[in-house]
């Protein structure tokens, strides 16, 4: 910045990645953050509010206008109003508003909030944020920049550029000629991904909300987030959906709060809540593991009940402490090693846990053969990063795991001296080696070495890896159960997926065409029961019509049509031609058919061409 | 594993056509395990022998090889002529695979030889047993074929390898790959959940296809009239008909054809481009009896004959069907060259494109004698229409409207609410309303209207909701105003209801996003239906997360009258009675002499209305007319009036390819003929 020109704008590029439906948040808290610490000038500006320069001009001071009346006392607001519509809007008032302002700010408040500001500036400058750099019309902002570039002699102005794709954008935007009247500062922001993990883990990989996603609903949702969008407040709306969904549709989610309310809420079950309870899988699975007097009372006796889902409630948070403790600690290790087997991310160990026993898995397989190759260092680092996560855990059953760990780390340490005496061993050896020169001997020795490596092929500290990587291997096999083996995981776990897919992600075009096509699916009727690329003529007019269609070309002829349909029609009532009525029933379809067409055009498959008389297009699949 | 290429090939498709939709039912895993219909009987005196056991060329088969593309059609003795899924060319072996998937489960075809085109050779093509392909494609080997087919084994085992070469390839089977994993997580919903889970296939809807021939339509309706009881057998005394149309059909073609037949079995045979066709037939126009079709549909009619012939020929004997496939292979090398080169769907797309002729025939409804309907006829006949399913649809829509509360809920967590799916959503929105919003504040927006627009729309919250008086500079102030006081005053709630909000109107670029921005409100309640196929592409991700939408299928196959009523359908007469008051006025405002001026020009237009190929009457002709009748004096003075005329909509000019200025008049023959019986009442 010292090394700027006079006349050059400071400028921020803000590179905040491709999921635009996010930067709103970001860029609401960057202008707050400004308000509080620099100053009280700040706009924001988005490219479809300011399609021209005037537009521009128009919304920056009516921005301005509106925020010095919040620092203004209250009095004043009427006037400023009134002279908000008098002024034309230009620089030059632009300035001598700012004049004004500062002037007065000045000399009655020397500003409480201005203070870390005026460090840097005299007055406080005004801040234009540019929401979506990329959307605006190259003209508005080349022109803004020209002519602010010319006062920014009289009022300190910065801004800041939003950007979705590159920095290069701003050059390709703007001409030399333009771009170099800004000084430029490049800002990235963290990448969507980042935002997504920090969410994941303050959300879900946590006790402290008893709400939990099951793998299947955490796995779509993580699909919607890398394939569609990357939009983390998608991902929080999903997450939003899935919370209603489970309060709505599972009953027993009232037991779903802290544990103490919900040890407290399972004392007030009625009957029916407790009749619930008995019907949820996980605790039949547990039911039927119990003795059979155990069974019966479990199965009759609702206070009993109560007892036990107050203990097992407990068992589940309890595993829960555990599970996030110890899946942590997994992580550490997982990420040291190459090609990460089980993930890079937390998120995707997390899905892998919670789906299956993650030790049957082929990947933790070869997991647990990487851990056993690992260095001493990096063995040496994790496992104290590990005793960080599990003293910084809130479970208390960790504390000999903790002793535990600390052995290994101490034995590590030994093992360093003795190393230190194996190798004066072997070395003592070679010394050996040196000194006798007789070849029968010397071959005696080499074999005796050989021997000796052989037999001591593992090391003190290969035994020791081993051991640390067996005693891993068990805390994951006691503590990463997957979730769906705790009882009375239903409570807690949200695990229809398919509502969650059906809801976000829906796929209208497909059940329209299913709809037409196969009328069946929805219409449990057993006469429009058909095979696949057939379909039966009693089926609704519009699924007949549709059919047809599809036989065409771009053009359809609609006398073709008509006669084709009412044949179909025609066929299914069994009408012979001769009939008395004939007339009548032939107005009806030709109504019918009427009806379907129309329906058929605003559903968009057809639209009215004048290229050949009483012909319709195409406009969809293979109409070419 | 042989089914990749095929799948990819669907899933590639698809992806063009469908970017937001990926969770789609590509898997034809349902469509596989759909018990096998019976091996089709083979017609004529072979009844009962399987046909992928005849040693040749199956009867009714017929595939033509021509430059890279392998053309069939299939006869197929219980439906019909057809040729379902294999109307495309075929690429390549990654297409064979795509195709027996696609085939229909009666015909199949085991092309899986002589991909290699040679001159004069011609495709092998048989039936195969629906078990078998079944296996072929669902075997990882696809090896174990029973024995007892040894020949066929061969063939297909030729045809494996080839599949496994593809696969082979690394890259893309990594792709296709990711993408099953995709479609496992997020497609296989579709599979598991019944609603969107069968038919729906993609190569189906979502292929290029060749453009087809227009009887093709006429075919499907009797076929689709047949198929009531679906094991009704191909019996030839049901069809007294056709085979009484031999003798005739054929002597036409030895009489009159004999030169052309070579070229015009070719073009049966194949579904080549039409340009192609179109060269191949240009100089043999018919030109006799058809009055009924001009001549770009008179190959069309022929290849209606030539569909009947083969029928017949099929039905009579089978040993014709060979001579059939031989001629497509006559083919001059250098029409050879020129369809390979298009052998790629991009080029195949614009090869279908570029010609701006159709083929399709000239009827028009005016020769049919059907008189088009108005809108109270219409009603009045369709409310005499049996309603069909009644149950059934009842049960879809108590479906539906369990989810209210549901609704209710979710609208006041500050989601929206969009419904999907066919049928109109009209009658399920207004009961939602009815039962409900009856107490609180709401606004329903008939979408479907013609002249709605969100101006109108925003005016009533101002008005009616806000009761804010004062006009406003443009909508955007507006809305500025309605988000500030539903900002400041929480206690304020509005539901919104918008039927259709994909229509003409509201799905502009602006519409949607105010209304998008009106949704974003915590306390305006959306709830709004689409049903335009595209509808989904109104929105971009920005718009998308102010709306916050959730979606839900609603099909209710209810017709859509009063969206349709609106919409000026191509067969729905409009009553013309508006067109009439303001022709009266127009006119009546003007001197007696352009009033003459406009009754020659609508006499000579009433005059002329049987001529499906009249242009208008000539600018010089409308002069002299006019002269001789005393009614201007120089061609000035006419054009002055025709300018006025113009500038009241009430006359059409255009030019003729002559460079000719002719004139029309752009109101329906009714209207005028009232007009100009009203004119003389007043006279």
């Amino acid at each position: 910045m010292c090394r700027m020109k006079s006349s050059e704008i400071p400028t921020a590029a803000l590179v905040l990645g491709v999921n635009v439906t996010d930067h709103d948040v970001t860029f609401k808290s960057l202008s707050e953050v400004l308000q509080d610490n620099v100053t009280p000038y700040v706009v924001s500006l988005q490219a479809k509010e300011c399609p021209g320069i005037k537009h521009l001009l128009q919304k920056l001071m009516g921005q301005l206008m509106d925020c010095c009346v919040d620092v203004d006392s209250f009095e004043e607001e009427e006037c400023v109003n009134i002279s908000q519509k008098k002024i034309r809007c230009s620089m030059a008032s632009l300035s001598k508003w700012y004049e004004s302002v500062t002037k007065k700010t000045g000399s009655e408040t020397p500003s409480k909030k201005i203070t870390s500001s005026s460090r840097h500036w005299q007055s406080p400058p005004i801040v234009v944020i540019f929401k979506d750099m990329e959307s605006f019309t190259t003209k508005v902002l080349q022109d803004f920049i020209v002519i602010s570039s010319q006062h920014i002699h009289e009022f300190p102005l910065v801004l800041i550029f939003g950007i979705a794709t590159s920095p290069m954008i701003i050059h390709r935007l703007l001409p030399h000629s333009v771009s170099s009247l800004l000084c430029i500062e490049l800002f990235q922001s963290l990448s969507c991904k980042e935002h997504l993990a920090t969410v994941i883990d303050k959300l879900l990989l946590t006790t402290q909300f008893p709400f939990k996603l099951s793998e299947k609903v955490l796995q779509v949702l993580i699909n919607i987030f890398l394939y569609h969008d990357f939009s983390v407040q998608n991902f929080i709306k999903g997450f939003q959906l899935s919370v209603v969904e489970h309060f709505y549709s599972q009953p027993l989610s009232v037991l779903c709060c802290q544990l103490l309310e919900a040890k407290k809420r399972v004392n007030s079950l009625s009957h029916n809540q407790c009749e619930n309870i008995r019907s949820l899988p996980s605790f039949r699975r547990y039911v039927e593991s119990q003795v059979s007097e155990k069974q019966i009372a479990l199965l009759t006796e609702d206070s009993f009940l109560k007892e036990v889902t107050q203990t097992l409630l407990e068992d589940l948070h309890i595993y829960h402490e555990n599970y996030f403790t110890v899946l942590r600690c997994l992580h550490v290790f997982t990420t040291s090693l190459p090609k990460y087997p089980l993930g890079k991310q937390i998120r995707e160990l997390h899905c892998a846990c919670l789906g299956k026993s993650v030790w049957e898995t082929e990947e933790y397989g070869s997991t647990v053969q990487l851990l056993r190759m690992l260095a001493k260092d990096e063995l040496v680092a994790i496992l104290q990063k590990c005793v960080e996560i599990f003293i910084s855990s809130s479970g208390k059953q960790f504390s000999n795991t903790v002793e535990k760990l600390e052995e290994f780390l101490a034995r590590f340490q030994n093992l360093e001296t003795e190393t230190n005496e194996v190798q004066d061993v072997s070395v003592l050896s070679q010394k050996e080696l040196q000194k006798k020169t007789d070849l029968y001997h010397l071959q005696k020795t080499l074999l005796e070495l050989k021997e000796s490596k052989r037999s001591k092929k593992l090391t003190k500290f290969e035994m020791l890896r081993f051991e640390v990587v067996d005693f891993i291997d068990s805390l994951v096999r006691s503590y990463l159960a997957p979730a769906e083996m705790q009882t009375l995981n239903e409570v807690v776990y949200f695990n229809t997926a398919n509502t969650l897919r059906e809801h976000l992600n829906a796929a209208p075009r497909i059940a329209l065409h299913t709809a037409l096509n196969n009328p069946y699916c929805y219409l449990k009727n057993q006469t429009l029961k058909s095979d696949v690329g057939c379909i039966s003529n009693t089926a609704p007019d519009i699924c007949i019509v549709y059919k047809l269609h599809l036989e065409c070309g771009r053009l359809i002829n609609l006398v073709d049509w008509l006669e084709a349909f009412s044949t179909v029609v025609t066929a299914v009532e069994g009408t012979d031609p001769d009939s008395v009525a004939t007339d009548q029933v032939d107005e009806i379809i030709h109504a019918r058919f009427i009806r379907a067409v129309s329906e058929l055009e605003l559903l968009g498959f057809i639209k009215p061409s004048k290229q050949k008389t009483d012909h319709v297009a195409r406009l969809t699949w293979g109409g070419c | 594993m042989p089914l990749v290429p095929a799948r990819a090939a669907a899933t590639r498709l698809g992806a063009c056509c469908e970017p937001w939709g990926r969770g789609g039912t590509w898997g034809r895993g349902s469509r596989q395990l759909q018990p096998p219909p019976p091996i089709p009987r083979a017609a004529g005196g072979r009844a009962g022998l399987p046909l992928a056991e005849s040693p040749c060329i199956a009867p009714g088969c017929k595939a033509a090889v021509a430059g890279g593309r392998v053309h069939v059609v299939l006869y197929c003795p219980e439906r019909g002529v057809h040729s379902c899924g294999l109307r495309g060319a075929l690429r390549g072996e990654q297409c064979l695979a795509a195709c027996l998937v696609n085939a229909c489960w009666h015909c199949r075809l085991s092309a899986m030889s002589q991909l290699e085109l040679k001159r004069n050779q011609v495709l092998e093509a048989r039936f195969v047993a629906d078990e078998d392909v079944l296996k072929h494609i669902s075997d990882n080997g696809g090896v174990k074929v029973r024995k007892d087919r040894a020949q066929l084994a061969l063939n297909v085992k030729r045809f494996v390898k080839k599949l496994e070469n593809i696969s082979d390839d690394d890259d893309e089977a990594q792709e296709i790959m990711e993408e099953q994993n995709y479609v496992a997580v997020l497609g296989a919903c579709a599979e598991d959940s019944l609603r969107n889970g069968p038919s729906a296939g993609g190569g189906k809807i979502y292929s290029f296809q060749t453009p087809k021939r227009s009887g093709k339509m006429a075919e499907l309706a009797s076929e689709l009239a047949q198929t009531p009881g679906r094991n009704v057998t191909f019996d030839s005394s049901e069809y007294p008909e056709k085979p009484a149309c031999t003798p005739q059909s054929s002597k036409k073609y030895s009489a009159s054809n004999k030169p052309q037949l070579k070229s015009k079995k070719n073009e049966f045979v194949s579904t080549t481009p039409y340009r192609l066709r179109k060269r191949l037939t240009a100089p043999s126009l018919r030109s006799d009896s058809e009055s009924d079709y001009s001549a770009s549909c008179s190959e069309e009619e022929e290849e209606d004959k030539d569909h009947k012939e083969t029928c017949d020929v099929i039905l009579g004997q089978k040993t014709p069907s060979k001579t059939r496939a031989a001629p497509p292979s006559k083919k001059t090398p250098a029409k050879k060259l020129k369809e390979e080169m298009t052998s790629n769907l991009v080029e195949e797309y614009f090869e279908a494109h570029s010609s701006s002729k159709v083929l399709t025939s000239d009827r028009t409804l005016q020769k049919l004698q059907k008189r088009k309907l108005d809108q109270q006829t219409l009603l009045v006949l369709l409310n005499k229409a049996p309603p069909a399913f009644t149950a059934e649809l009842k049960e879809l829509n108590q479906q539906h409207e369990s989810l209210f509360s549901k609704w209710m809920l979710q609208l006041h967590l500050g989601f929206s609410i969009v419904l999907y799916g066919l049928g109109s959503k009209r009658d399920l929105l207004e009961k939602f309303r009815t039962s409900l919003l009856r107490d609180s504040v709401h606004l329903v927006v008939n979408g479907f209207f013609p002249s709605i627009t969100v101006r109108s729309i925003l005016n009533s919250i101002t008005e009616e909701v806000l009761d804010h008086v004062g006009t406003f500079r443009s909508p955007m102030d507006q809305l500025d105003l309605i988000m500030k006081r539903f900002k400041e005053d929480s206690s304020l709630e509005l539901y919104l209801l918008i039927h259709n909000l994909d229509s003409k109107m509201l799905r502009g670029d602006k519409s949607q996003q105010i209304l998008a921005q009106l949704a974003s409100l915590p306390n305006i309640h959306l709830i709004a239906s689409i049903d335009h196929i595209n509808a989904p592409l109104m929105w971009d991700q920005a718009k998308q997360s102010l709306y916050n939408w959730l979606w839900y299928e609603t099909t209710t196959f209810s017709p859509y009258l009063e969206e349709t009523s609106y919409e000026n359908s191509l067969l729905v007469q409009q009553s013309g009675s508006l067109a009439l008051s303001s022709l009266t006025h127009v006119l009546h405002s003007l001197t007696p002499n352009a009033r003459g001026i406009f009754r020659l020009l609508a006499q000579y237009h009433l005059e002329n209305k049987d001529n499906p190929s009249y242009p208008g009457l000539s600018f010089q002709d409308f002069y002299q007319r006019c002269r001789e009748a005393f009614l201007v004096n120089s061609d000035l003075t006419l054009r002055a009036q025709l300018t006025e005329f113009r500038d009241h909509k009430l006359i059409r000019t255009k030019r003729g390819t002559d460079g000719v200025e002719y004139l029309l008049i752009p109101v329906d023959n009714g209207t005028l003929t009232d007009f100009l019986e009203k004119e003389d009442e007043d006279m």
